[in-house]
């Protein structure tokens, strides 16, 4: 408890920010992230891009894995079919801004389709039945050609904003960050409203939340549909990003990647999922500037970057299971509570 | 939000239920009266459990019907029975280990929501106020009412065991039931826990006019406080009637004590 | 008539590698059965056994016999690592918990082997002679009738193990009602590494079996995934269910790829898994489980 705050009404209470210390440090931290592509080095706009992404796709997974405790194997295959969906709307001329929740409505819908038959029984059944969706989802875009363009892939066109054509890293920024923003406030409105408490619910004791009233199909396949969704934008703003896709991003590794990034970031919150997702884009980043560092003595290590990458995050979920199952945002969460009080102790 | 709460009586009517070869119910008939407490009582493993889920939908029964205030629930799904006046509290505590004590308390209001998932998501005002309401109303209501208010923001698993039933009938009186049940809720408590839980219960019942019906082992709670009981003995139901009389009921004596001492007490 | 022999030839062909598939879907149900957990890792244990018998077999020089044996020792040992320094601080955690530890396993197995042995496949030795068999007018390859005997020997052995034998029932025992059992003088911890152990000798000797007809490759383990089809359909506790699904999903699947297009053959089990789940998702003989509230 910190010391010195009070509310006068549970609306206040119950604020995203609650102090006006923390709004102003988020204000400026806001300011200087969106500034960043005037600031920041190339290099530096580029992993954000990347981090943005990838935070769109894990937030979702924590909606549907960390709140409501589906565990989804598919995240990547469902990001696969925002990203193809998209090249079709901008081929037919759709803006980007409408063609992405478009996409993101589409993956629903097909998470909605896979969730629907499998949320009836036990959570095992259902994490093998994402794996089976990730392999057929995988399957077609390798296969279906006149669709997804077979092997070879599609090619997506730049995005195009009042006649601005956002291409390349510094004008992808600001279209990744703002859906990182409005899909980031939707995840927290989720987990202080009514809804976000009836996932957890039916992850905790879906008996208990029978009693109380939820439906739980109703409330997996909303859970998984969200997931979904953020997914389907993060892969329409994948294609927007690359401008040109094939199958062979949406690996299954890829979905074991962000499953890992929500159990080293923390389960089922907001702060979890950016620190999650973080965390693990800068792991195969630094495997890479450290193999290219010791290129002179071990040639050989730039091949086995996939491989150590894969070890690394199976330690790194093993470890974060064993010892700090609620991830780093609960090591912030402890930072934090020994500074409000510092320099007292206790 | 603010509809009253109208007591209704509960009634089981020819109650079979069987798990394979074991029949753990056999045609049992009980009726609660309305906004009344009623006890249902019998040695361990008599079936009393088995008839909870049952009226709670988790157990179909093979024949026989449950019957809400004149409505026919038998065939209803677990999740719609809240919405018609259901709400049950379980032997072992079973809180959702995620949240804090308010907002599994807010979880029991989860049913009275007419919202639309999206509005929430938007965050929505329309969607703000009624969360907001949502706590005034159980802040002053339930909260206030069961003495929670100076752990409300505690983990659920960092309260003692009485606590923890005491939150559980908080949740379960915040989702504004006709009928409750309460499955051993003294259960591993001590005297003055005891006492505690029997006074909210009678306060409940008083005060909100909920139809009560517990199951327990405690007879000295059973027979303070519920105006009628209900006997269970291998699945049949012995005895139904005022506390007393269930008392000196020979058929009642014999289920806990056995035979062999009914021949010495007469 | 030869189209009957094409259709006879499908058909044998499903039933016999059926044997395989069973034997490594044994070894999810094993685990499944011993702890409740589904093994994402299962497909990784096994391409880590074939690798074993590799390393035995061609690096070493060693008789095929003999690299299998160490390629047994070596796995169980790394079932009980498995077993102590993942499953067993896990213990207390809810299932999703453990789930997502054999997945971060299975990335872990998956990315060592990979970087130890490399990612293109590697000349295996023959464990059983390689020959056609000619009957009549249908071809079958000598192996594919080596492995379903042996695969059937197997699950018979393992089968017997369970129901006759001291540890088997112990085992048993300790996946219904770990408190009782310990109770009643059975070490739950050495049962429990037990179900592993065996799970991992199943699961090695089926990937030893595959790659003993041809090279080993870190494809592998996705055999283990397409597994996945037949222990849905025959019920994740059920040995008898997984033997039938077996049967069953390799005469459909050597039919699929036989007449309709043989790359369906990596997507078949996946769909077959999604058409269960629909239909009957508890499969042919799975129990409905019914938890003590």
């Amino acid at each position: 408890m910190r010391t010195g705050v009070f509310f006068e009404n549970y609306g206040a209470e119950e604020q995203l920010w609650d102090s006006q210390t923390a709004k102003t440090m988020m204000a400026v931290f806001v300011v200087a992230l969106y500034l960043l592509p005037l600031w920041g080095s190339d290099y530096m706009v580029a992993m954000a891009c990347i981090v943005g992404i990838h935070l769109i796709a894990v937030m979702g997974l924590n909606i549907t894995t960390g709140s409501a405790g589906l565990i989804s194997l598919s995240q990547a295959a469902f990001m696969g079919v925002g990203c193809y969906a998209v090249s079709w709307f901008a081929r037919w001329g759709i803006p980007f801004w409408l063609a992405l929740p478009m996409a993101g409505l589409l993956a629903a819908l097909i998470g909605m389709v896979v969730g629907l038959p499998s949320l009836r029984v036990k959570g095992m059944y259902f994490a093998i039945a994402t794996l089976a969706a990730h392999f057929v989802l995988s399957f077609l875009f390798r296969e279906w050609t006149p669709v997804t363009g077979g092997p070879g892939g599609v090619n997506i066109p730049a995005a195009n904003f009042f006649g601005i054509e956002l291409v390349g890293d510094h004008r992808m920024f600001y279209p990744i960050y703002i859906c990182v923003l409005l899909l980031g406030l939707a995840a927290a409105n989720i987990t202080r409203s009514y809804v976000g408490r009836a996932f957890i619910a039916v992850r905790d004791r879906d008996i208990s939340a029978e009693i109380l009233g939820v439906n739980l199909l109703r409330y997996k396949v909303l859970a998984f549909m969200l997931g979904s969704f953020y997914a389907g934008v993060a892969g329409g703003l994948l294609g927007y990003f690359y401008g040109a896709i094939t199958a062979e991003y949406f690996t299954f590794g890829l979905s074991v990647f962000y499953v890992a990034a929500i159990i080293v970031g923390g389960l089922g919150r907001v702060l979890g999922s950016v620190l999650g997702a973080v965390f693990m884009t800068f792991v195969p980043e630094s495997l890479r500037l450290m193999s290219s560092a010791l290129s002179g003595s071990i040639p050989s290590l730039a091949n086995l970057l996939l491989p150590m990458g894969q070890v690394v995050f199976g330690i790194l979920i093993i470890i974060f299971l064993i010892f700090e199952p609620r991830g780093l945002a609960q090591m912030w969460a402890r930072v934090r509570r020994a500074f409000h009080l510092w320099p007292f102790r206790t | 939000m603010n509809t009253p709460i109208v007591a209704l009586d509960l009634v089981v009517r020819d109650i079979a239920l069987a798990f394979g070869g074991i029949r753990a119910l056999r045609g049992v008939s009980m009726k609660a009266p309305a906004g009344k407490i009623t006890a249902v009582i019998g040695p361990n493993g008599a079936g009393k459990t088995s008839l909870f889920n049952t009226i709670s939908g988790f157990y179909r029964p093979n024949s026989g019907r449950v019957i809400l205030g004149g409505t026919d629930i038998t065939d209803a799904a677990v999740h719609a029975r809240a919405g018609m006046g259901l709400a049950r509290t379980f032997q072992n505590v079973a809180l959702f280990s995620g949240l804090s004590v308010l907002e599994n308390i807010k979880l029991g209001g989860h049913h009275l929501i007419n919202g639309n998932p999206l509005a929430a998501i938007c965050g929505l005002s329309s969607s703000r106020q009624a969360e907001m309401a949502l706590r005034a109303e159980v802040e002053q209501r339930v909260i206030d009412f069961l003495e929670l208010d100076n752990v409300r923001h505690k983990p659920v698993e960092a309260l003692s065991h009485g606590l923890q039933k005491r939150v559980e009938l908080a949740r379960g009186l915040a989702m504004r039931p006709s009928v409750l049940l309460l499955d051993e809720p003294v259960a591993g408590m001590n005297r003055e826990e005891t006492e505690d839980m029997a006074r909210y219960i009678l306060d409940v019942q008083e005060e909100w006019g909920v139809t009560v019906v517990i199951v327990e082992h405690d007879m000295g709670l059973v027979m303070d406080i519920s105006h009628h009981v209900a006997v269970l003995n291998f699945g049949e139901l012995i005895a139904q009637g005022p506390p007393s009389q269930v008392a000196s009921d020979p058929e009642v004596i014999k289920a806990y004590l056995g035979s062999e001492t009914s021949a010495v007490c007469a | 008539m030869t189209n009957l022999y094409i259709f006879i030839e499908f058909v044998l062909l499903g039933l016999l590698a059926s044997g395989l598939s069973a034997l490594i879907a044994l070894s999810f149900v094993l685990v499944y059965k011993g702890t409740h957990v589904v093994n994402f890792a299962a497909g990784e244990v096994m391409m880590l056994g074939a690798y074993l018998y590799y390393t035995g077999a061609v690096v070493l020089q060693l008789h095929p016999a003999a690299a299998l044996f160490i390629s047994l020792v070596g796995i169980s040992l790394v079932s009980v690592a498995i077993e102590a320094f993942v499953l067993r601080p896990l213990a207390g955690q809810p299932t999703i918990s453990i789930l997502m530890a054999t997945i971060g396993m299975a990335s872990l197995l998956h990315g060592s082997v990979e970087i130890i042995w490399g990612q293109s496949p590697l000349e295996t030795p023959a464990l059983l002679p390689r020959f056609p068999v000619n009957w009549g007018e249908v071809m079958i390859p000598g192996a594919a009738i080596g492995n379903f005997v042996i695969s059937s020997l197997l699950i018979a052995a393992v089968v017997t193990f369970f129901r006759f034998t001291q540890t088997g029932i112990e085992m048993r025992a300790t996946a219904s009602d770990p408190v009782t059992a310990a109770s009643l003088g059975v070490d739950i911890r050495a049962a429990q590494r037990m179900t592993w152990i065996l799970a991992g000798l199943t699961g090695t000797l089926a990937g030893t079996l595959i790659v003993s007809s041809g090279s080993v490759s870190p494809a592998l383990a996705s055999v283990a995934l397409s597994v996945f089809s037949v222990v849905i359909l025959g019920g994740l506790d059920s040995v008898t269910g997984v033997i039938l699904a077996s049967l069953i999903v390799g005469v459909l699947e050597s039919l699929t790829v036989g007449y309709i297009d043989g790359k369906m053959r990596d997507v078949f089990p996946y769909v077959v898994v999604l058409a269960v789940l629909v239909v009957r998702p508890f499969g042919l003989s799975g129990t409905h489980e019914i938890e003590r509230l």
